[in-house]
């Protein structure tokens, strides 16, 4: 059964060929199903494989399918082959399941788009890449499926290719995400250089054997393959992609740029866990720069009045969770959070999608509220997914988030692993309340819309409304599959423990030594109330300002109006690098272009037209067209051949 | 006592004419006639230097290059009257479309 | 002066004054006419060397058929009434000083020039009579060759008709 996994990436292939080369003809219906179908028979596929894998014993569940060698090279080789673990398995259920949702809601989305067979035929693709990327044996693979789904983000943030944002939003994306591939590259080339192998099960087998903890070139991998997460998931330096991401349509922005891509850093990471356990280093910067990202893009977040940038913000600051988790050894919560992730911030986008079709692709949140009457499916399921991501039990996102802060707080490496819980904390509050101030302004309240709108404003259809449901659901109860406290039933700890061995221990080590201080059980309730009760002060406080006393946001916003205009202006991001890359990179092209290129380039091959024209024009003279010219030249010739030879 | 350089010379001096006549004169007609007095020329040495040196090639030679001018004359005289039906010249500076 | 040099030198002022003539008339006819004794004293020379053949083909080709043909042209295109100004080209002093220069290298070389005499044993088949000898080496050592010419004169018949004809309906002019 475990067989099935090398069919998983192969219906939505299948799909792309067929949208590529008769997608224009097809009608919208059978392009629907068609790409639906493909992603949907991915699922049952992916369902079968990790049924076969669950099948197998515990311990032994790893199963690799190689299906044909593709790169051989001496010692060095590259099959095209699957590995289908615990890991890989979460993520293909994760991948093929909310994008088979979001698949169903885009037909329903896009419906009136011209680009129907083009969304789709990207959004295939992109769920190919995806899956590719997950279920590769190699780095190798990885890195395919890795630009992949770069690629298939660049063309879907500028589907709508004719309007500028779009398309300068996809090029700002596709390059700032360079900057990480760079990163990742060069980590791939020291593992060939040091391993011989982009194997994952070679590598990271030899990788205890070769080297100690803390040595040099395992921190450089493992440092150039976070730069590669970085890019990829948004975090601080390389996060200015994501909200500009947003462009695209908003289908895209939940399966691309929240559910699935940009949790593929945290994969990536997790996967190489036992690379990163050989470098503490580095994972204490990584569990540093998640954390500052959640607190970060939180903040930004908290002013933001584009719906779509709100939720794109808050996506950085839960992917910012996720590289904490990962960063003080905890990966499976990690995981647990981008799975619960994957759910309600899927959801939320959708909703968002749905909110902002019935307004007439309205995104300014100030031009909304009072939506709850209208549209009542939607209103109840954000609602939940609000509910989720802000912590409140028993939702998926409570039951994850506390989860990482429990092992952040019991990282226990000393002061400043308390200062990453109190971030984690003050983040959370803040989560609740950006959260909720967009719930409020958003369906609470009176309309602000404009009449011309509002008469038109209506819930939306079942291909929206369904699968809505569905992830809303799943919102509610994910959380179960990581109940806290009895760890018996934590169904996310016993599946994955076994993917993360090395880490296993490391974890046991912190938790001992924090349970030498203080009772296991004590700390984690404690530590549960703490966080139920900042999130229900979180959405407290956005009710408070944002629905009973809208002065007192007033007088905030103009007596700490430096701290709002950092917020709103996202820290001035953008304009420092404007500043300090962006515009030297543009003068020092422009010098290249008017020197280098004009002046030397087309100088040197404008001078050699103008020596040939020059000498052309002397040479030219000399073919005067008349016969006897011609005949006098051989006469003179001869004579001065006659000259030459005898006198 | 004439030897083979008294018909060399003879020979030089018809070939100087001819080209002459080539490098001179602007009517079509007598260029033709010129290069037929340059072979002619060329016919003298020919003939003597097969006396000299008592072998049939060069009188065979000769045979050889009034088959050509004949045929030179033939297609030559033809262009003339092509050229002249054409352009109503004969004179070769005003034939000149070939020039820059 | 015996009996040979007399020709020769007869042969040779003949050649050489007509051959002037011929490229200095204005008039086209004249240039013909005056060739047509410049090409039969030629035979004489050819006579005097001992090439009855060549000769013989002299008078029958060149003066024959070939003036004759040079003539036709003349009178079809009533070339005595069609006057160009300027008989001479605009090169002409750099064309006689090359000339001249050329004509002195070659009578220089020609009288310098010291030619080897061939072994004597080729005489004998020389001596069969001209005609026999320049038959005998045409169809044997140069047999491919006169082939050839045959081809040669055919492609000019064909090259002369097509470039002379008229196209259906084309109008004198």
């Amino acid at each position: 059964m475990t067989d099935a996994v090398a069919l998983v990436p192969l219906f939505p292939l299948l799909a792309v060929l067929v949208n590529l080369f008769i997608g224009k003809r097809l009608s919208k219906k059978a392009v629907g199903i068609l790409a639906c179908g493909a992603v949907g028979a991915s699922l049952g596929a992916s369902v079968l494989a990790v049924a076969g894998l669950m099948a197998m014993e515990v311990g032994h569940r790893s199963v690799e399918v190689i299906l044909f060698p593709w790169i051989v090279s001496g010692g060095f080789q590259v099959p095209i082959g699957f590995l289908l673990d615990p890991l890989s398995a979460v993520m293909i259920l994760v991948v093929t399941g909310v994008g088979f949702l979001i698949h169903v809601y885009s037909t329903g989305y896009m419906h009136e788009d011209a680009g129907f067979a083009r969304y789709f035929l990207f959004l295939n693709l992109f769920v190919f890449a995806m899956l590719l990327l997950v279920l590769g044996n190699s780095y190798l693979l990885l890195f395919i499926g890795w630009e992949g789904v770069g690629l298939c983000s660049y063309l879907l943030i500028g589907f709508w290719f004719t309007k500028d944002s779009a398309s300068d939003a996809g090029k700002k994306a596709f390059i700032v995400n360079r900057v990480g591939d760079f990163g990742f590259i060069l980590g791939m080339l020291l593992i060939v250089y040091h391993f011989g192998t982009l194997h994952y099960g070679q590598v990271f087998a030899r990788a205890p054997e070769l080297f100690h903890a803390g040595d040099l070139p395992m921190v450089l991998i493992t440092a150039l393959l976070f730069v590669g997460a970085m890019g990829k998931s948004a975090q601080l330096p390389l996060h200015v992609w994501l909200p500009d991401a947003m462009e695209g349509p908003t289908p895209v922005s939940a399966l691309i740029h929240a559910a699935t891509m940009v949790t593929a850093g945290v994969y990536m990471v997790c996967r190489s866990s036992a690379l990163y356990e050989l470098a503490p280093v580095i994972l204490s910067l990584v569990a540093v720069i998640g954390c500052l990202t959640a607190f970060f893009a939180g903040t930004i977040a908290l002013v933001q009045n584009d719906i779509k940038r709100v939720l794109a913000y808050s996506t950085v600051s839960q992917l910012g969770y996720m590289f904490l988790a990962a960063g003080v050894g905890a990966y499976v919560a990690a995981i647990f959070h981008l799975v619960t992730h994957a759910f309600f911030k899927a959801l939320l986008f959708l909703g968002s999608g749905s909110v902002i079709h019935a307004l007439h692709e309205e995104q300014d949140i100030r031009k909304m509220g009072g939506l709850k009457k209208y549209m009542p499916t939607t209103h109840r399921t954000f609602v939940i997914g609000s509910l989720a991501i802000a912590g409140i039990p028993p939702l998926a996102g409570f039951m994850s988030k506390d989860e990482i802060l429990y092992e952040v707080f019991n990282a226990g490496k000393g002061t400043g692993w308390v200062l990453l819980w109190i971030g984690g904390i003050v983040t959370a509050l803040m989560t609740a309340f950006y959260m909720f101030r967009l719930v409020y302004l958003t369906f609470y309240g009176e309309s602000r819309m404009d009449e011309e709108v509002e008469k038109h404003v209506h819930e939306s259809p079942p291909p929206i409304t369904v699968p809505l449901t569905i992830l809303a659901v799943l919102s509610a109860v994910g959380g179960f599959l990581g109940i806290p406290v009895i760890k018996k039933w934590n169904i996310m700890h016993n599946w994955l423990g076994e993917a993360f061995h090395a880490a296993a221990e490391h974890t046991t080590e912190a938790a001992t030594h924090a349970a030498s201080a203080v009772s296991h059980l004590t700390v984690e309730l404690g530590l549960m109330t703490v966080s139920v009760v900042v999130a229900v002060s979180g959405i407290l406080i956005a009710r408070t300002i944002i629905l009973r006393r809208p002065a007192l946001a007033e007088k905030m916003r103009n007596d700490y109006s430096f701290l709002y205009s950092l917020f709103l202006n996202k820290w001035w991001v953008d304009e420092l690098y404007d500043l300090t890359i962006v515009n030297p990179l543009k003068r020092f092209a422009d010098m290249c272009w008017s020197v280098f290129d004009v002046k030397g380039i087309d100088g040197t091959v404008n001078g050699t037209a103008k020596v040939a024209n020059v000498s052309g024009g002397v040479l030219r003279k000399l073919q005067t067209g008349f016969v006897q010219n011609y005949a006098l030249g051989i006469v003179i010739g001869l004579a001065l051949m006659l000259v030459l030879a005898f006198f | 006592m004439i030897t083979l350089t008294h018909y060399l010379v003879l020979g030089a001096i018809v070939f100087l004419i001819g080209i002459m006549g080539v490098l001179l004169r602007r009517n079509v007609i007598i260029i033709l006639l010129s290069i037929e007095l340059m072979l002619n020329a060329v016919n003298i040495n020919m003939v003597a230097f097969s006396d000299y040196l008592q072998n049939m090639s060069g009188q065979v030679f000769v045979f050889f290059i009034m088959t050509v001018a004949a045929a030179e004359a033939a297609i030559g005289l033809a262009i003339v009257v092509v050229l002249f039906r054409n352009r109503e010249t004969i004179d070769v500076d005003r034939i000149n479309v070939m020039r820059w | 002066m015996g009996l040979q040099s007399f020709l020769f030198y007869y042969f040779a002022i003949v050649i050489i004054a007509t051959a002037a003539l011929t490229v200095s008339r204005r008039n086209p006819i004249h240039s013909v006419m005056f060739l047509v004794p410049c090409f039969i004293h030629t035979a004489g020379l050819f006579l005097l060397l001992g090439a009855e053949f060549l000769a013989a083909i002299q008078v029958l080709v060149y003066t024959g058929a070939i003036m004759v043909l040079y003539l036709f042209v003349v009178f079809l295109l009533d070339l005595p009434s069609f006057r160009i100004k300027k008989i001479t080209h605009q090169q002409t002093p750099l064309a006689v000083l090359a000339g001249l220069v050329l004509v002195v290298q070659i009578i220089v070389l020609t009288v310098v020039a010291v030619f080897p005499r061939p072994a004597a044993e080729v005489k004998a088949p020389y001596f069969l009579g001209n005609t026999e000898a320049v038959g005998a080496s045409l169809y044997t050592t140069f047999l491919f060759p006169f082939e050839l010419a045959s081809l040669v004169l055919l492609v000019a018949i064909f090259g002369a008709v097509v470039l002379a004809r008229r196209e259906r309906g084309e109008e004198l002019p």
